[in-house]
């Protein structure tokens, strides 16, 4: 009926058509009649040429919507005005075609050309508004229409329109998931984009769309990680939840040797006699198989990058964070998150019972994170009931051997609240510290004896229920309570209390002979006035004492069992039926019989009170389903670590990707270099400005490490800028090299004039970048002389090569394309007579995790002509040698490069306080030392910088001290610090330290150095 | 993500729906009215429900329910976050968040809405884009817009949406540029019956109100610094240079901001300014009661505690009280027997006191709890953690601004048990 005036109207084109018809319809009631008119004066509103009443109309049609009230009727009115001039008007008409487009698909049509006109605006505005509606519209036919417009959006030059068209992915989606591949398409190639606006709503889409394919995060995640801290804030909650799930599939568990050793220890801690040597066993051996763990740097690298959003002043990105540490970090690095935790405590009181139930989770776990503030956990009596409860449940957590005093006597206040719910659950509370901590036991179960004689019958009953499951754990000491308790039986009403009480009785009758027939007595009287629960366990009762003392208790027994046999409920009578055949015996009764005693008077385990946030955490923390202990709908499971790590080098970028970008955007995205995450140091002016912020890697600048340096600057900066220009476009792989590239400069600068001379080309080519084919120069000059000599090593001798010759020397240079490889340069000289085709490498035999870059083929080589090209290798921080062979057109060599460990390291540069800080955590197992005496000619400041610089690729760290020579270098695959002191005492007396968690490595590095020097 | 919003009263009335993806009918609030009515009072209807095919995640401020519903997983946080910041969205259009404002603007309401979420996702949050997308109401505009028929909708994406500051438009510009930063520290603690400190904690906040053109980029350091224990930042602040040299350097939004929430370390005692002393006595034979209570200075620095007010919850037994306090206004709602006394300023040479008898309903045993006392005040300049604003200079732009510091304490969750 709604929508018949509406195409009565579209037929007649004048609104006064309809108003008589509904005016005087009978049907219609008053308001509904009215409602009719005030719809025909919008409708000739709408229809005037006047902006403002237009823009007034819809106005109070927006209204209408927001009220709930049904406008539908008015669509023709409305969908006419979507070409609107007024800015305003056409927002609003937006607003209601979104809302009713569904339910009027036909006419709904007829707005479509409107946007897609307005998908060519220039007015990026305009382009993302007029998606964002085209795709709010729920109509299934325009599918194909949405499907082209996402497309054309996706690779629009503002990235506001490229954002929109991440939002429209999932709505397309929803509406018709057959398209799901095409919009992977559109989602892969979103995920690619650089710009931090679009990129958490792409992982959005991505989380809706296609969860399952963690593929198309590999190429991306680094730049994900570098990209987050510059991402607004919702996206930053969506990321991190995915790459909490996409680490977890990728990385191995850094705490799988923890996590043996804790659960055996807990194990002992709790004492459980079943502990089986066997299995002990197995532990140790399946310990002693594994192999020591190595962190991926991307997992440091995600840890790293996430932990600064701690401080976020969004509440949801803290608990985002905080899940990612307690599901991927070590233990060790865990604790960080409580301090955040805590603080969201002072916020809204929603976001303290989101917060509260996690932590309720994790203090299970690891006790230990928030013992620290465990008064902030205190209950306040202003506390809304829901959040005292979960406060209560962490106290009881928390507590332990040492702080249990001050928690029971926290407790004991929190008994006498007016609050009677939180009161019970406080009791319970008190329980379950008892059950736990033994030393407390007594001290718990007097107190709960105590408020027995408390006036608020709810706050007995619960004391009675928790006193029950207490004794249970040494009955025989207590018969004294459990007289007591069997007085409460005239007065106390609660079901639940009377049913414990009776349960009681009959489980320790022997303890209380005279007292438990005497209770039967009572309650035969009462029996039918009973609750259900309650005639159970009066049944029981029974039962048992007829087992125990049938002289004094067989007439109770049956006449009970008759009045339950005819009880309405048919549990109790079943209940009834089943206790007489068994404990009465008759000719027909069974063999059971004998067992009955057996059967009622087993020997019974003491209940466990356990905390209902156990095993929560197998949901992923801060999660709906965690908080409901449920799974949701489209709740992505979280998987648990893999046993062996995938392969890590699907992460590296190694083309840099030419995204066809006008001039036009390049210089606007050059304007939008992200925030924090600058990777491209020193270019704008507030950058220049803090300079500190920009590097998480401690390295001064260069201008003050040396004077060359500094004019070297100024001459080079506009090659610089060139440079700069190009890592806009390569992307990806700038991003990644982050602090590398920044070394990679300063060196450049440094060797600049060596570089001239030589002539060789610079790398200004996009090609340039990951190739350095350097044909027929002297490549040995390449190296600044601070390095000293450079060693060659022969690869290939020209004997056996049958008149090639190929040498190869670590020019120390960062390799472009993968900082985690070491840069070999290659020379191959061609000494035969004939020309050598295309030489190439091929066939790698490699260690697990080693991998090769190999140069490109050289296509030709003239006799007596010497060619040079660089090779990258991973080395994996081990000086294993990496095999291959060499081809030409015609022969194959088997070759080997073996590393000298001094070359797996890249110089980083630090100030001496920081050199003394991490000295400071690198001490134990991590430092070598080693006495050497020096010879005659190294004994001068130069000599032995030399010698230790070319034995190992190292930066030199200033000192104050005289005598004293500090080097450091992160080694290249793993990234940790390497860190080298030679202190010359008197004579030739010296001693050498290296600091390195890499302990093979520090061991090598100091034989290799000591050998330099004794050189 | 999230797909529709109901704004509920406090007599249960849904006065504004709006949805993102299809339509959810309102009838999925009956979920809703029905925890709500097992929930004895608002604040503890619990913030998730779950309903056969749908979850509904509430926030209450302002006397009003803002119900979100969503269909599939999501954290709950992220909705619950997006709640609150929607509500403080109105509050910095209407000045306050009512159901009376709420109706009177709901077509702003509406565009506001429509430009937060797209498809349930957050599109734009920060309050200076909204504002350049949807201009706020004032007087003024509402006279201009009928009389030019100009819109209170922009047409140019804001400059903020794109640039690596969005949470600062440009071109602002003003004649007298002003910086003012208030330092509020908090103090959470719970005093038990003998005076001594079960648990005490300072909390500060430092708000800004920045007025300054152009592109100022500001940075404020401390004396102490070492005094805060765990921050959280407004986006505007460089976290790097914070970490590095504890300087806080950012470029800040236009006018009213967070600059910035700390914690005070707990190794740091935490100085209680005020001291309570309290005779609360029932009798367990008579109907009567002795009430006395007296509020007095303790570790002030020299400075005058101002605004103080006592509240407490009394036991249901009290039926009425008999009080004559030495000065300020006291009422006791017989109903939900809340005591309040609005003490104002304390005098050192006369402490105010409230003294008086309460009556208990006869034939009632006496209760078992005292009732807690909470305590209001507030200290003009001083920030009781002694953290102190070392300085603060522009850089990047020429002119020269006014600048100014001001310094509070306040009782937060102040708690003293009797």
């Amino acid at each position: 009926m709604a929508a018949s005036p509406a195409y009565g109207e579209e037929k007649g084109g004048s609104s006064s058509l309809g108003e008589p018809e509904y005016g005087h319809d009978p049907a219609s009631g008053g308001i509904f009649a009215s409602d009719y008119k005030r719809h025909d004066d919008l409708k000739e509103m709408l229809d005037s040429n006047k902006d403002s009443l237009k823009l007034e109309a819809m106005k109070r049609i927006v209204a209408m919507i927001a009220r709930g009230k049904n406008a539908s009727d008015l669509f023709p009115a409305v969908v006419k005005n979507v070409a609107c001039k007024n800015i305003e008007v056409k927002k609003l008409v937006y607003v209601y075609l979104v809302r009713y487009a569904e339910e009027q698909q036909d006419l709904a049509l007829l707005s479509i050309s409107t946007f897609q006109r307005g998908l060519k605006d220039p007015n990026q505005l305009i382009r993302a508004s007029a998606l964002r509606v085209l795709s709010s519209i729920r109509v299934p036919i325009i599918v194909p229409i949405m499907m082209l417009a996402i497309k054309e959006a996706a690779s629009d030059m503002s990235p506001y329109v490229r954002k929109t068209a991440a939002h429209a992915i999932p709505k397309l989606y929803s509406l018709d998931s057959d398209q799901k591949d095409q919009l992977i398409e559109v989602i892969e190639k979103l995920l690619a984009d650089k710009t931090t606006l679009v990129a958490g709503s792409v992982v959005m889409a991505f989380e809706e769309v296609c969860p399952e394919r963690i593929d198309l995060i590999h190429k991306n995640y680094r730049k994900l990680c570098n990209l987050l801290i510059d991402v607004e804030e919702w996206g930053q909650v969506v990321i991190i939840n995915m790459l909490t799930r996409y680490a977890r599939t990728q990385f191995l568990s850094p705490n799988q040797n923890e996590s043996l050793l804790e659960e055996s220890a807990e194990k002992a801690f709790y004492g459980s006699e079943e502990e089986d040597t066997k299995d002990a066993k197995a532990e140790a051996a399946s310990l002693a198989k594994r192999k020591p763990y190595v962190m991926d740097p991307d997992h440091r690298l995600l840890l790293r990058n996430t932990k600064p959003l701690l401080q976020s002043r969004n509440a949801a990105v803290v608990m985002a964070v905080a899940q990612l540490y307690f599901h991927l970090a070590p233990k060790a690095e865990v604790g960080v998150i409580a301090k955040a935790l805590v603080r969201l405590l002072r916020s809204h009181s929603e976001v303290q019972y989101v917060v509260l139930q996690n932590v309720a989770t994790m203090s299970i776990k690891r006790r230990g994170m928030f013992e620290p503030y465990l008064k902030s956990f205190y209950i306040r009596s202003t506390d809304p009931t829901q959040i005292k409860i979960l406060k209560l449940e962490v106290l009881t957590n928390l507590a332990n051997e040492t702080n249990i005093s001050t928690i029971l006597r926290e407790f004991q206040t929190y008994i006498r609240s007016m609050d009677k719910d939180f009161v019970a659950a406080t009791i319970q509370a008190i329980g379950r510290c008892a059950t736990n901590i033994g030393k407390v036991r007594d001290t718990c179960l007097n107190g709960l004896v105590q408020l027995l004689s408390n006036r608020d019958e709810l706050v007995v009953a619960e004391s009675v229920v928790v006193i029950k499951k207490l004794l249970q754990m040494q009955p025989a000491q207590h018969s004294e309570i459990i007289k007591h308790m069997a007085k409460l039986t005239d007065n106390i009403q609660v079901p639940m209390a009377r049913a414990s009480i009776l349960w009681l009785i009959g489980e320790y009758c022997e303890h209380v002979p005279k007292i438990a027939p005497d209770v039967l007595r009572k309650m035969a009287k009462s029996f039918t006035n009973e609750e259900d629960i309650v005639k159970l366990q009066v049944i029981n009762l029974a039962a048992k004492l007829y087992l125990t003392n049938s002289k004094q208790s067989k007439l109770l027994t049956q006449y009970v069992l008759n009045l339950a046999k005819y009880d309405q409920n048919y549990d109790i009578r079943d209940r009834a039926r089943f206790i007489r055949q068994l404990i009465v015996p008759t000719e027909k009764s069974g063999a059971l019989n004998k067992y009955a005693k057996k059967l009622f008077l087993a020997q019974k385990p003491a209940p466990i009170l356990e905390s209902s946030f156990k095993d929560r955490d197998h949901f992923q923390l801060g999660s709906l389903s965690h908080l409901l202990n449920a799974k949701a709908v489209g709740y992505q499971e979280l998987p648990d670590w893999p046993d062996e790590a995938p392969d890590p080098s699907v992460r590296n970028v190694e083309v840099p990707e030419w995204t066809k970008c006008t001039s036009r955007e390049k210089r606007k995205e050059k304007v939008e270099k992200p925030f924090y995450s600058d990777s491209e140091g020193e270019s704008g002016p507030t950058e220049s400005a803090d300079s500190g912020e920009s590097h998480h890697e401690p390295e001064s600048d260069s201008e003050e490490s040396g004077s060359s340096s500094s004019s070297g600057t100024s001459s080079s900066s506009s090659e610089e800028e060139d440079e700069e220009e190009e890592e806009e476009g390569s992307g990806e792989q700038s991003e990644e090299k982050e602090g590398e590239e920044e070394e990679e400069k300063r060196k450049k600068r440094k060797e600049k004039g060596g570089l001239r001379k030589a002539g060789s080309p610079q790398p200004l080519s996009p090609m340039g970048w990951a190739w350095w084919p350097m044909l027929s120069c002297g490549p040995w000059q390449l190296l600044s002389p601070a390095f000293g000599a450079v060693r060659t090593y022969e690869l290939l001798h020209r004997m056996a090569g049958e008149g090639l010759s190929v040498e190869y020397c670590f020019s120390r240079r960062p390799f472009p394309g993968d900082p985690h490889m070491v840069a070999v340069q290659i020379q191959i000289s061609n000494n035969t007579d004939a020309e050598v085709k295309s030489l190439r490498v091929s066939e790698p035999k490699l260690l697990a995790g080693m991998r090769i870059q190999e140069f490109p083929e050289i296509e030709s080589l003239a006799p007596g002509d010497t060619a040079s090209v660089v090779m990258g290798i991973d080395f994996c921080d081990s000086t294993q040698a990496a095999n291959f062979q060499l081809c030409t057109h015609t022969r194959h060599f088997y070759v080997s490069i073996q590393p000298p460990v001094g070359e797996l390291m890249a110089p980083v540069f630090m100030s001496e306080n920081e050199f003394r800080k991490e000295q400071g955590k690198l001490t134990g197992m991590s430092e070598i030392t080693e006495k050497l005496t020096l010879p005659e000619k190294c004994r001068s400041d130069h000599a032995i910088v030399q010698q230790v610089t070319s034995a190992a690729n190292v930066g030199r760290v200033p000192c104050g001290a005289d005598n004293e020579y500090r080097f450091a270098a992160k080694t290249v695959t793993s990234g940790s610090l390497v860190l080298i002191t030679l202190e010359w005492r008197e004579g030739a007396a010296a001693q050498l330290t290296v600091n390195s968690e890499k302990m093979v490595i520090g061991t090598m590095l100091v034989k290799d150095i000591i050998q330099a020097l004794a050189q | 993500m999230i797909h529709s919003l109901f704004l509920i009263n406090a007599s249960g009335d849904i006065f504004l729906e709006k949805h993102w993806k299809s339509v959810v009918s309102r009838s999925v609030c009956d979920y809703f009215f029905e925890a709500q009515e097992r929930a004895s009072e608002a604040e503890n209807v619990p913030p998730v429900i779950s309903t056969p095919h749908h979850y509904l995640l509430s926030v209450y401020r302002h006397k009003i329910f803002f119900v979100a519903v969503i269909q599939t997983e999501v954290p709950p946080l992220f909705v619950i976050e997006f709640l609150h910041r929607v509500v403080d969205t109105f509050q910095d259009y209407f000045g306050i968040c009512s159901e009376v404002m709420i109706k009177d603007n709901v077509v702003v309401v509406y565009e506001v809405l429509e430009e937060m979420l797209d498809n349930g996702f957050p599109l734009a949050t920060e309050s200076n884009i909204l504002k350049e997308l949807i201009k706020p109401p004032t007087i003024l505009r509402t006279v201009v817009n009928t009389i030019t028929g100009s819109t209170n909708v922009g047409d140019q994406l804001p400059t903020g949406q794109l640039s690596v500051v969005p949470w600062r438009r440009t071109g602002v510009k003003y004649t007298n540029n002003e910086a003012y930063f208030d330092v509020i520290e908090e103090i959470d603690a719970i005093i038990d019956k003998s005076g001594s400190t079960i648990t005490a904690e300072i909390q500060g906040v430092i708000d800004a109100c920045v007025k300054l053109t152009g592109m100022p980029d500001l940075t404020l350091s401390f004396m102490n610094p070492r005094l805060l224990d765990d921050v959280s930042f407004h986006p505007c602040v460089r976290f790097k240079r914070w970490e590095s040299e504890r300087i806080l350097s950012f470029i800040p939004p236009d006018g009213n901001f967070r600059l910035l929430s700390y914690h005070v370390s707990a190794q740091n005692l935490v100085a209680i300014p005020v001291y309570v002393k309290h005779n609360i006595n029932f009798r367990d034979s008579s109907s009567l009661g002795r009430f006395e209570i007296t509020v007095g200075p303790k570790q002030t620095m020299g400075k005058t505690i101002e605004g103080v007010m006592v509240t407490s919850q009394m036991p249901k037994g009290v039926l009425n009280m008999s009080l004559t306090p030495s000065q300020g206004t006291h009422i006791f709602d017989p109903v939900t027997k809340l005591l309040t006394w609005d003490v104002g300023k304390i005098n050192p040479q006369k402490l105010p006191s409230l003294k008086g008898s309460m009556n208990l309903q006869a034939g009632t045993s006496k209760p078992d709890e005292n009732p807690t006392i909470n305590l209001q005040f507030k200290i003009q300049q001083l920030a009781i953690s002694g953290l102190k604003v070392n300085r603060l200079d522009m850089y990047g732009e020429k002119y020269k601004p006014f600048k100014g510091i001001k310094y509070m304490t306040k009782a937060g969750k102040f708690q003293v048990r009797t």
